[in-house]
């Protein structure tokens, strides 16, 4: 049953539930094909694949985390991004140095949004700082192994950090500098934790693999350290979280009400020693699955913590993942508080809700970004009514699109096979599954479901457009055939889209607004996207003249309206009774 | 606020900190937008021309338009001749620019691809179609930074494109250097004013300060047309602003095709601007009209009724070394004590000028080249400053040190004015009193005792 149970007669929903559009929507294979038919026949037969027609039912094989054509203008970053950036960058009190020329440090400098609150026990937020070796001519040709073994004493005894990650780029790679031998003799020369990270630029097809990159190391070199559980109940891991415009926070706060305890966020907001210990808790719930995946498996085989899927964007979804969880720990007081406070939530949310859909209903939306955020958002703008007509991702895999069933036929090729692939065991001595087979059995049978992503293709309409990795000849045609009421995408694109008059909410960096997650998240998307698509800016683009020449649409408006006739009158009268007044000695002299 | 930032400053000889520069492929991709019709290119990783565009719409609030080569590990061993060779082929038959200027990176660079051949292969191949250019800057990342990237790209544009015919043509060229298109339009302005044509490249202006109008185009009508740029070799002469952006790409037209050039700064205050109005006003042979002369009396009236805010004031100072050596001079000229001066660009002739301006006026002021804000930030902690002038990436300081602060050079990540009023020029100067006047008031206004908070100032 629907937390938001949706009135038929005005609000017309399609068989399936999803909303309708007002406008009728282009034949999406016709639109498909003017996207294609300009490219050269080798680019045609690549973005073919990754340019589909939704079937949700039987989702159609998606060309997915495969090479971008170069030439392309595409929306992908690197491995040093997906790695640098994305999964590790957010761990504020341990430092980053980036080994490389100046530029990639430069770049992912406080550029992306995941906020972090220092502890009082660790008051330097080292996300303020961008550390690099500045590697020179010099380095390239000498080989700059010892820069970096410099660079990290020199850090050391500026800052004293309890941890210090390193970061190949490109040229670090291709001469052959072994950073992981530097980190490790540092480690021992310093007595703290130094380890780097073999994510040059060039490795994989996307950011993917750096997330991938980011996860290993993450899981060798922190996860396990620290074996002092919190003393709390119902533990849990919120994984692939990254507390974009506080998020994370959000969600934070919505569990504590339900009195569900987060060990660790991975990794918004999140300590050293929070990561550390991450493997004492008792669940880990995925929100990004395409960036952490990997490290939900890996503590399942080695620590025995099960992970289900979960999604706190969008007001129903919040309201399902909280269920599951509670129905995971199986404790009646928490299933029942959960209720109260699912049940507090969308009181508060529904005027705001029912407010905006008012004005919201009907229009669509198209999205492009990431490898959850493109799925996961359309669920806010379904809340509201609208129709997600478009959508993609720029750096998933086709688990993320097709659902993780298709996980087994997936074909590994050169470039997902130069990422390294842990080989985990269970620990001996701490591995501890939180649920035995029965219970898991028991749970099963209940209608619950670990590891279980469906993916993006099974949750938007049929006949709906899903485009992988697209490039910017494809979003104009789409502009152009679809005119969407509004994009979600990146910085890249954001202009782009809004020189057409479509606004374009960035949903890497929120705009610099935020959050979104939760029930209170999703109020402040709802006002969010109601601003962007009912601003009367777009209306000023053409000026009167542009519209009807003859038409003087500037005149009768103001004081010259009808309405205001008694000041014009006033006015006239004003002007009438005006006398050049009559001055005389006697007015001089007073 | 920066709260790992000691007083003590310990000597550093390989750990960067906050850098006060980029790297140098972005300045190409800057440089490139400035032609007209023109794609800029990246050869090598997605990555680098996905930061690089990224970074430059952060400042421009505008789309930045522009390839790569996509190189994936297969490529970095083999080399880019396959990518950059699709790429071409993909680009002029999507895009259909009418040049692509191609920067390379570290990777590429290390790899050694050697571009020019790689073209000459393309275009055998037919992948660049005919009438359809294609040119190329190397531009390492590990040698120089950003400004020197814009240099290489621009002389670039000389190297491949200005050509002499033998007929000198009554116009006058200007290299702008790394400089906002606002800054190139106030340029362009102050020529009109005085009747001169010129030729200037690269220009922005048009590009990347384009209107709302509803509709997309991915070539602006701006930037400078490979026509105007080939003409440049027949012009009367160069006026070249900024030894690290400029002088180079001056220097090479003046041995390529003879156009004699002038080695000028920016033009940021009162006196540089008069030497730019004045290398004008010569080569072109005009006299300088009066609106220019009231725009200047105005600006210097201004600086008297203002002038008890300035005196004495100390700055520190963080940017390009063009507009770090320009706006000390300018500083200077409004009687303040500009005592730290950064660059994050190594090249000595940056603290050759900077002593040559500041020994004998500020004995004491620091100057450093391939400085960055870390060290700028240890020396305010011991030495207070009354201003800071920097681009965005000094508000963390500022916050911390609680210090009046004016958004300067690149990039600008959190505000808008950059995007519409020059900082050069005689206007330029007056903006920059404006937002210095206002910085240093309102900080006086926020923390000065009640008694002391006066309504006329």
């Amino acid at each position: 049953m629907s937390d938001f149970p949706t009135n038929s007669a005005v609000d017309p929903c399609d068989a399936e539930g999803f909303p309708r559009s007002n406008a009728p929507l282009p034949d999406p294979a016709a639109t498909r094909e003017e996207m294609l038919k300009l490219y050269p026949p080798k680019t045609r037969k690549k973005r073919e694949k990754q340019l589909l027609v939704n079937d949700p039912v039987t989702p159609p094989e998606i060309g997915a985390n495969t090479r971008t054509v170069p030439g392309i203008i595409s929306q992908r970053g690197c491995t040093y991004a997906g790695c640098r950036g994305v999964v590790i960058g957010p761990i504020h009190d341990i430092l980053h140095i980036t080994h490389g020329p100046v530029g990639c440090g430069y770049y992912s400098w406080l550029t992306r949004r995941n906020l972090g609150r220092p502890r009082d026990d660790q008051p330097v937020n080292y996300l303020q700082y961008c550390m690099s070796t500045d590697m020179m001519e010099e380095e390239i040709i000498f080989g700059g192994e010892k820069k970096l073994a410099a660079a990290i004493r020199e850090a050391y005894r500026i800052f004293k950090p309890k941890a210090i990650a390193v970061y190949a780029t490109c040229p670090v790679g291709l001469i052959g500098d072994d950073i992981h031998t530097v980190c490790r003799q540092a480690k021992e020369e310093l007595g703290i934790n130094v380890f780097g990270f073999s994510c040059e630029g060039y490795k994989g097809v996307s950011q993917s693999a750096g997330h991938h990159i980011a996860n290993n190391g993450v899981f060798k070199h922190m996860v396990g350290l620290l074996d002092e559980p919190d003393p709390e109940p119902f533990r849990i891991n919120v994984l692939g979280e990254y507390n974009i415009g506080g998020d994370a926070w959000e969600i934070d706060t919505l569990l504590k009400k339900c009195g569900i305890h987060v060990t660790a966020t991975l990794s918004g907001d999140i300590s050293y020693e929070q990561i550390c210990k991450c493997h004492t808790s008792d669940l880990n719930v995925v929100m990004c699955h395409r960036s952490i995946n990997y490290m939900a498996e890996m503590m399942e085989v080695k620590f025995g913590i099960p992970w289900i899927k979960v999604n706190f964007i969008g007001a129903e979804q919040s309201a399902k993942s909280l269920r599951k969880i509670a129905k995971y720990f199986g404790d009646q007081r928490l299933l029942d508080r959960v209720e109260e406070v699912i049940a507090q939530e969308t009181s508060a949310l529904r005027p705001v809700l029912e407010d905006v859909k008012s004005r919201c209903k009907g229009k669509t939306a198209a999205m492009f970004v990431g490898g959850s955020r493109a799925h996961h958002y359309q669920h806010l703008f379904k809340d509201i009514g609208m129709l997600t007509v478009a959508a993609g991702y720029e750096f998933a895999h086709r688990d993320d699109y097709e659902g993780r069933r298709v996980l087994p036929t997936i074909k590994v090729d050169a470039d997902s096979r130069n990422i390294e692939e842990l080989d985990v065991e269970a620990d001996p001595t701490r591995f501890s599954p939180r649920k035995s087979p029965e219970q898991i059995a028991a749970l099963a049978e209940g209608g619950f479901s670990f590891k279980d992503y469906e993916g993006m293709m099974t949750e938007m309409r049929k006949s709906t457009l899903v485009i992988d990795d697209i490039s910017h000849h494809e979003i104009e045609k789409l502009i152009e055939i679809y005119k969407p009421d509004i994009i979600g995408s990146g910085i890249k694109d954001k202009f782009v889209i809004e020189k057409f008059g479509v606004p374009c909410k960035q949903l890497h960096s929120y705009d610099y607004g935020g959050p979104y997650a939760a029930f209170t998240g999703a109020a402040n998307f709802y006002l969010e996207v109601d601003r962007m698509i009912n601003t009367k800016v777009w209306k000023l683009v053409t000026p009167s003249w542009k519209k009807d020449p003859k038409l003087r649409e500037n005149f009768g408006v103001g004081i010259d309206s009808a309405g205001n006739k008694a000041i014009r009158d006033t006015v006239a009268g004003m002007a009438k009774a005006w006398k050049p007044r009559k001055t005389g000695p006697t007015d001089a002299e007073g | 606020m920066l709260n790992g930032t000691t007083t003590e400053i310990a000597e550093r000889k390989a750990l960067r900190i906050n850098p006060a520069k980029t790297c140098q492929p972005i300045g190409a991709m800057y440089a490139a937008l400035g032609i007209h019709g023109c794609m800029p290119h990246s050869h090598g990783s997605q990555g680098c021309c996905s930061y690089h565009r990224s970074h430059l719409t952060r400042h421009f609030k505008e789309p930045v338009m522009a390839t790569t080569s996509s190189f994936t590990e297969g490529a970095s061993v083999f080399g880019g001749l396959a990518n950059l060779t699709q790429a071409l082929r993909n680009i002029f038959t999507i895009y259909d620019p009418e040049i692509v200027a191609v920067h390379t990176t570290c990777l590429s660079e290390v790899i050694g691809d050697d571009i020019p051949t790689i073209i000459r292969k393309a275009r055998e191949e037919g992948c660049i179609p005919d009438g359809k250019l294609v040119i190329h800057a190397n531009t390492p990342s590990f040698v120089g930074s950003h400004v020197y990237g814009f240099a290489n790209m621009t002389t670039a544009m000389v190297n491949y494109l200005s050509e002499k015919t033998g007929t000198v043509l009554n116009q006058v060229n200007v290299i702008p250097g790394f400089v906002e298109p606002a800054d190139m339009r106030e340029i362009k302005r102050i020529a009109a004013a005085m009747g001169v044509e010129i030729v200037m490249f690269p220009d922005t202006s048009n590009v990347l300060d384009g209107p709302l109008t509803g509709q997309y185009k991915m070539y602006p009508e701006g930037g400078a047309t490979v026509a105007q740029i080939k003409s440049a070799g027949d012009s009367i002469a160069t006026v070249a602003l900024g030894h690290f952006a400029s002088h180079v790409a001056a220097a090479t037209l003046e041995s390529k095709c003879k156009v004699p050039a002038a080695f000028l700064e920016l033009p940021i205050g009162v006196s540089a601007t008069d030497r730019f109005v004045d290398a004008i006003r010569g080569y072109a042979g005009v006299e300088v009209p009066a609106a220019i002369e009231l725009e200047r009396g105005r600006l210097v009236d201004l600086m008297s009724d203002l002038h008890q805010y300035f005196h004495g004031k100390r700055v520190a100072v963080s940017g390009d070394p063009d507009q770090v050596i320009a706006l000390t001079q300018f500083l200077l000229e409004l009687e303040m004590k500009p005592v730290m001066c950064i660059t994050g660009s190594p090249g000595n002739a940056f603290e050759k000028r900077m002593h040559e301006l500041l020994d004998s006026v500020v004995p004491a002021a620091k100057i450093k080249q391939n400085a960055d804000l870390f060290e700028l930030h240890q020396w305010m902690k011991n030495e207070p400053v009354d201003l800071l002038i920097t681009n965005t990436y000094g508000k963390h300081i500022a916050r911390a040190e609680n210090v009046p602060f004016v958004r300067f050079g690149f990039p600008i990540l959190d505000r808008a004015g950059h995007r519409y009023y020059p900082t050069i020029g005689y206007a330029g100067a007056t903006r920059l009193i404006d937002q210095m006047l206002n910085a240093l008031l309102d900080h006086r206004d926020r923390t000065c005792s009640e008694e002391w908070f006066e309504l006329v100032q």
